[in-house]
This record gives structure tokens, C-alpha cells and sequence, in this order.
């Protein structure tokens, strides 16, 4: 079955976080940030031309980039 | 002096609640080494001892991913280089974004370091119908902690009181954190742990205000309008609302040079001072009024919270040059003045990141530039349409615009591939809820960087103003000086009243003419004559481009006294245009400006640096002299080599 990542959720969307790809700096940091597995995310928006992407994380709102948001699996809830 | 520090992630209202606390009694520098902003402020307890507190930079961690967390890193550490080791960390916390805020306020703990929590921002949890348990919070920490709405001014005095408790006291550390072996999945359960019990949610959830803003603000065809509209808002502003007050700094300025005139005996020294020093400094402060008001304007969104759905929305177009999507506003600014654009550039974290979006500032076509396309248009270009309706005067200055933003981006691409090599920046960026700005913070902001900019920059440009005096006022000539006083004596003795004050005048301009051309300008001038003849200019306009280093529309002055139509005249002086349309070459007879020539030299300004604050301030933000040298060396060759191409190429598609 094909992983489920974070830039393939839709508006409104909500997911659970299974895992994060990478050991970067990026990664450390949005897991610093809250993005860890089991977090629940909402997909709110997209800027125009489709890129970045806005979530909702633990009660605030974070943009990042589609190609970034590839890097995390999640499990639609 | 016992020293705290203030500290939180971005966006938490520290900064607000720092003014609160220090009252106007604060001074900014940069830390040593590094160009990190370092914010120092005072503050008196009761007892009357005096404490230093510093506003660290916003950081997510302090496991730094940026110069800003490594100073925050660094001096919780006691370890940054000038700041002593903080006595007491004052983290403040989102009380809204509770466990994002909680994940720093932890390592803070974890770092031994005294620590006070307070959190900021009660009002929107009593507004959203959480419930907090203060008491229970300082139970699980082990530390203090105070609530506080900075905007609304409450909580400070309890706050000042606990400070003070926490200062005087023995300090035995809280007992209850050990994080640093952790994994961030383990920290994140201990501090959802932390909330479950802390924290009372509402029966319903609210679906904030916010969010119905940002669906507007960010939406793929309203969010453009709004964005184009609001740009459109600043850049009329500027032009308009800043008009008069320019013009009252401009009067104010000439009537200090007259005082200094009057007061001065005549001589040497009263021309240094009113010439070189008045009219040198006075040349960039007309421009304050445009710059205090970009200032405004940049902090205003960013109270606001629109910075960053603009970088939101723009990021993708950036990120195809190469740069940030923080990069818009210090380039869009850049065409009103590159002085707050460049300033602006301290959001973005990264260094390479950054230093290609100061260099590339100076290219976007800013508002000193004006003055010498409307002069160059106004002479040079005919009055004629093109495709019927639109007037070749505006195309012309709208080519302008288009090839600055042009040249930008390139070298932007271009600096990015090469010199500053390195992956297009991450981006992530927490977009806050948007809130009604705070007059009194912006306010604030806008005095305090405008103030920066006037110290920082005025060093250089006092010492500037004054090499460049020395340049067009020396040698002086006896011989001429003479000259025209026996022209003078002649007059007074042949004319009388209204023909006497006539020929006086046109004597005075005469006089100044000559004295430039034979100046160690002038000299240089001709010295450079063959470097810029292939560009269709000659060494008086080589004169001009030296003299407009000051300022770029010092071009059309320096024009007007060489020229002999005297430094009054502006762009729009019939005079002026006049003896620029009958200037001759004096061996070939040909017209010296022609509209290619006219092109040629407004291309050469739309490319080159010709501002010497923009040198200081590139200087002050990137603490060296290596780039803003690098800066005006890349801009003049750039300029130099626009210039060849359009005026030998307009002369072999024939065009003279």
C-alpha cells in the first residue's frame, strides 16, 4: 500500500503523524516544533499555486513546503 | 548589575512586554562577531537597585538552527562573548500555544538557570473559554509562573514584584527536569502530560476570527488583489503623505546653512560646514520622512500579522530566484528607499540568504532616482505616443522599473548559483494569529530603527559629505576668484538695482561653474572621461557621477552648477534643460545629450550604487566593510557595462 505523506492531504484534512523521514536539520526541527509521531494535524490551506501548505499543529498554524511535508507518513483519522 | 533575560519563541508578545517593562529605557547593538541584534534595556526595582535585561531574540529551541538561537544558546550559557551569564530567565509563553511554548521553557529549566514563566497573552484564553490551572502549572514545573496581557499593561507590576522575589532569593532550581537525554517524542509526552492536567478546554470549539481573515487574505485570486492593493497603499503613501514633511526638512536644512552662513566669519570654514557638512547631511536626511514611514509600515504589518502570510503567499515566486519568501519586503521597500529594505533583511535567519537580498536591494529602483529620469525624460525624450495611446515618456520610465526588477533578480539568481552558493533555505514559518496592531509598539519600532539608521549611518555619511566638499571646492583658484571679482566690481559701477542683481546672480553661477570644472572633480572627471566616453558620457557628466555618490539626485544639482544655471534648479528647470539640450561637444560641435546618451545615463543610475548611506548601512548590518565594498565595486561595472551595451548598441541600430 502506498504511504500516505502530509502533501497528499487535502483541505481540511486531519491526519495523525506516523513517522518523519531523514535525520536533517529540518526534520529535528519540526519535531522540535511538535511534529512527532502520533501528533494530529489539519491541512488548512494552500497559498496560491499550490505551494506552501498551511497546517494546524497542537493549537497553532505552520506553513512549510509541499516537498517538505513529503517527508512525513501520516494516518488519516 | 544583575542581569535577566527575556526570552520566548517569536510571536509571543516579548517584545511588547519588554517596552513595558523598561519603559523607553533601552539601546541596541549588536552582539560582538555576529549580526545578531542585541536589545539592552534598564529597569529599577523597589529597593532602587538598577537591573540590566536583554531581549533575546525569539528562538524555537535552544538547539540553535540560526545566529539568533545560537546567541540565545549562547548567553544562557554564559559563554556569548560581552553579555554576562544571565542571573534570572524570564520565558515567556503563548498561553494559547501552550505546548509548542512549553517545549523551550523546559530546556530553559533543564539549563539550571533561575527561571520565572510567565504567560503572555491571557486574554485570548479567557476569550477561546480555556481554563488554565496557574497554581498546578507551577507545581508540575517547579517554577514560578505569572500571568500577564502585555498590550493591555496587566500584569507587569506582579510581575516586577516576582522578579524582584526571585532576584533577592536563594535559588535552588526546580527538581523536576532533567530533559536534555530525552528523545523530542519523550519531551513532547511530558508536556502533554503537563497540559492534560493544566488545561480546561471548552465544551464547543471556536473557529476564530483569524481564520476568517486568513481565508480572505490568502486566497488564490482576493489574497493577490489585497496584496497588490496594499503595496500600491504604501508606495502612494510615501510619495504623498511624506512630500511635505520632505520638503519641510528640506527648508529646515537650508535655513541651518544660511544661520551657519550668517554666523560663519566668510571663508573656508563656513563653506566646509554649510556646503560640505549641512547640505552633505542634508542631501540624505530630506529622505527621513520616506524612511520613518517605511518603518511604520513594515512594523504595522508585522503587529498586524501580515508579514507572514505574505511571505506564505510569495515564497514559491522567491524561491525561483533563489531567495526567501522574507525576502519580499526588504526588496519591495528597496523601491521606496534601500535603507529600511536592507535594514528589513534581519528576518531571515539564514546568512548567504540574507547578504544576497542586501546586495541585490540597492538594484530596485528606489525614489532618489526619480529626480534624474524625470530631468533625462523630461529634456530627452520626445513627447510622442507609442501604439497609439500610451506616451513614450512613461514607457520609458516604466523600462526603467522593468530593468532594475530585472537586474535584481538576476543577480539574485546569479550571486545565489555562485558567490553565495548554497540550497534555497528551508522554510518554515508559524503563521500567528492576526491581531489589531498595537499603535503604541509600532510606533516604537519605527523610532527605534530610524534612530539606528541615523547613528549608524551617519558617521560614514558625515565623512563621506565631507570628501566629496573637498572634492568639488578644491583647488582653489585665484586666478578665477579674481576673474570674477573684477567682473563684479565692473557691474556694481555699470548697473544699477534690478540689472545689477541680475548680472550679480548670473556672475555668482558663473563663477561656480568654473570653480567646479576646475576642481579636483572636475579633474577626476577628466580623468575618467576615456573609461566612460564608450558609455556617451563626457567628463562633466563624469563630474556629476562622482558628486551624485552623495546622493543619486545630487546629479541634477551638481548638472545645474556645472552648467552655469546654478545649484538651485531642480529636475524640472527650464534653464537647466535647456543648457543641457544646447551643451556641445567642443571639438566634434555635435549635441553632447541626445536621447540615447539620456537613456544611457538613466540606465547607468538605474544599475549603479550612488548612495553613500546605503554603503554605511550595508556596512552596519553586515559588520564588515567587505560587502558593501563588494556591493558598489559589482553595482558601478554592472551600471558600466548596462550603460555600453545601450548606448553602443543603440548606435549601431543607428541611433546617435
Amino acid at each position: 500500500m502506498e504511504k500516505l505523506t502530509l502533501s497528499d492531504l487535502k483541505i481540511t484534512e486531519s491526519a495523525l503523524i506516523e513517522s518523519l523521514e531523514g535525520e536533517g536539520e529540518m526534520t529535528h526541527r519540526l519535531k522540535e516544533l511538535g511534529l512527532v509521531q502520533g501528533t494530529k494535524v489539519t491541512v488548512k490551506r494552500f497559498a496560491p499555486f499550490g505551494d506552501p501548505m498551511e497546517i494546524h499543529v497542537r493549537g497553532y498554524n505552520l506553513s512549510l513546503r509541499k516537498e517538505d511535508a513529503a517527508m512525513i507518513s501520516v494516518r488519516k483519522v | 548589575m544583575k542581569t535577566v533575560a527575556f526570552l520566548g519563541n517569536p510571536n509571543v508578545g516579548k517584545t511588547t512586554l519588554f517596552n513595558r517593562f523598561t519603559g523607553l529605557r533601552h539601546t541596541t547593538g549588536n552582539y560582538p562577531g555576529v549580526t545578531v541584534e542585541k536589545v539592552t534595556g534598564s529597569a529599577k526595582l523597589s529597593s532602587g537597585e538598577a537591573i540590566q535585561i536583554l531581549d533575546l531574540p525569539g528562538s524555537y529551541s535552544l538547539e540553535p538552527k540560526s545566529p539568533d538561537e545560537t546567541v540565545v544558546r549562547d548567553v544562557l550559557g554564559g559563554v556569548q562573548k560581552g553579555t554576562r551569564k544571565p542571573d534570572l530567565a524570564v520565558v515567556i509563553l503563548d498561553a494559547n500555544n501552550f505546548e509548542r511554548n512549553l517545549y523551550l521553557a523546559l530546556q530553559v529549566i533543564d539549563t539550571g538557570i533561575p527561571v520565572l514563566a510567565v504567560l503572555n497573552m491571557w486574554d485570548a484564553v479567557e476569550e477561546s473559554g480555556k481554563k488554565i490551572n496557574l497554581e498546578r502549572l507551577q507545581n508540575l514545573l517547579g517554577v514560578s509562573c505569572v500571568k500577564t496581557v502585555a498590550h493591555r499593561k496587566q500584569g507587569i507590576l506582579e510581575l516586577k514584584a516576582e522578579v524582584e522575589k526571585m532576584l533577592a532569593g536563594t535559588h535552588d532550581g526546580s527538581e523536576n527536569f532533567h530533559f536534555a537525554s530525552l528523545t523530542i517524542e519523550d519531551r513532547y509526552k511530558k508536556i502533554e502530560a503537563i497540559a492534560a492536567e493544566v488545561i480546561q478546554y471548552p465544551k464547543n470549539e471556536v473557529t476564530t476570527v483569524s481564520d476568517h481573515i486568513d481565508s480572505f487574505l490568502t486566497h488564490p485570486f482576493w489574497g493577490w488583489v489585497v496584496f497588490i492593493s496594499l503595496m500600491a497603499l504604501i508606495f502612494q503613501s510615501i510619495f504623498t503623505w511624506a512630500a511635505p514633511f520632505m520638503d519641510l526638512i528640506s527648508a529646515g536644512v537650508e535655513n541651518v546653512g544660511r544661520f551657519c552662513a550668517a554666523v560663519l566669519p566668510d571663508g573656508q570654514l563656513e563653506s566646509l560646514v554649510v556646503d560640505g557638512i549641512v547640505a552633505g547631511v542634508g542631501n540624505v536626511i530630506v529622505f527621513l520622512p520616506q524612511i520613518f514611514l517605511l518603518f511604520f509600515f513594515i512594523a504595522l504589518f508585522e503587529d498586524f500579522g501580515y508579514m507572514a502570510r505574505a511571505a506564505f503567499v510569495l515564497d514559491r515566486v522567491m524561491k525561483k530566484v533563489g531567495l526567501n519568501g522574507k525576502a519580499f519586503l526588504p526588496l519591495l521597500s528597496s523601491f521606496a528607499c534601500a535603507i529600511p529594505g536592507i535594514m528589513a533583511t534581519r528576518t531571515i535567519s539564514d546568512r548567504k540568504d540574507r547578504l544576497a537580498t542586501i546586495l541585490v536591494a540597492p538594484l530596485m529602483s528606489c525614489s532618489a532616482r526619480l529626480p534624474v529620469y524625470a530631468l533625462m525624460i523630461g529634456a530627452f525624450i520626445p513627447a510622442r505616443q507609442v501604439l497609439g495611446f500610451l506616451s513614450l515618456k512613461a514607457v520609458t520610465l516604466l523600462a526603467m522599473y522593468f530593468l532594475s526588477i530585472f537586474a535584481g533578480l538576476g543577480m539574485a539568481t546569479l550571486f545565489r548559483k555562485t558567490l553565495l552558493k548554497g540550497k534555497v533555505t528551508p522554510f518554515l514559518l508559524e503563521l500567528p494569529p492576526y491581531r489589531i496592531p498595537r499603535l503604541r509598539t509600532v510606533f516604537m519600532m519605527m523610532w527605534m530603527r530610524g534612530r539606528e539608521f541615523l547613528i549608524n549611518a551617519g558617521s560614514i555619511i558625515f565623512v563621506i559629505s565631507i570628501v566629496l566638499w573637498f572634492l568639488v571646492s578644491y583647488p582653489k583658484n585665484d586666478h578665477l576668484n579674481l576673474k570674477y571679482q573684477n567682473f563684479r566690481n565692473e557691474a556694481t559701477v555699470t548697473l544699477k538695482e534690478e540689472s545689477l542683481a541680475k548680472r550679480l546672480d548670473q556672475i555668482d553661477k558663473l563663477q561656480s561653474g568654473d570653480q567646479l570644472r576646475s576642481s579636483y572633480a572636475g579633474k577626476l572627471g577628466l580623468f575618467i572621461e576615456p573609461v566612460i566616453k564608450p558609455l556617451g558620457f563626457d567628463w562633466k557628466i563624469g563630474i556629476g557621477l562622482i558628486s551624485s555618490f552623495a546622493a543619486r539626485e545630487v546629479l541634477v544639482s551638481t548638472l545645474a552648477i556645472i552648467y552655469n544655471v546654478g545649484e538651485g534648479a531642480n529636475e524640472t528647470s527650464v534653464d537647466l534643460i535647456g543648457s543641457l539640450r544646447a551643451e556641445r561637444d567642443p571639438v566634434t560641435g555635435k549635441q553632447i545629450y541626445t536621447p540615447l546618451v539620456a537613456i544611457s545615463l538613466m540606465v547607468f543610475f538605474v544599475l549603479a550604487c550612488q548612495c553613500m548611506a546605503t554603503v554605511a548601512i550595508v556596512k552596519r548590518e553586515t559588520n564588515s566593510w567587505r560587502w558593501p565594498i563588494f556591493m558598489f565595486t559589482y553595482m558601478t561595472v554592472l551600471a558600466w557595462v548596462g550603460s555600453f551595451v545601450v548606448y553602443q548598441g543603440g548606435k549601431l541600430w543607428g541611433f546617435s
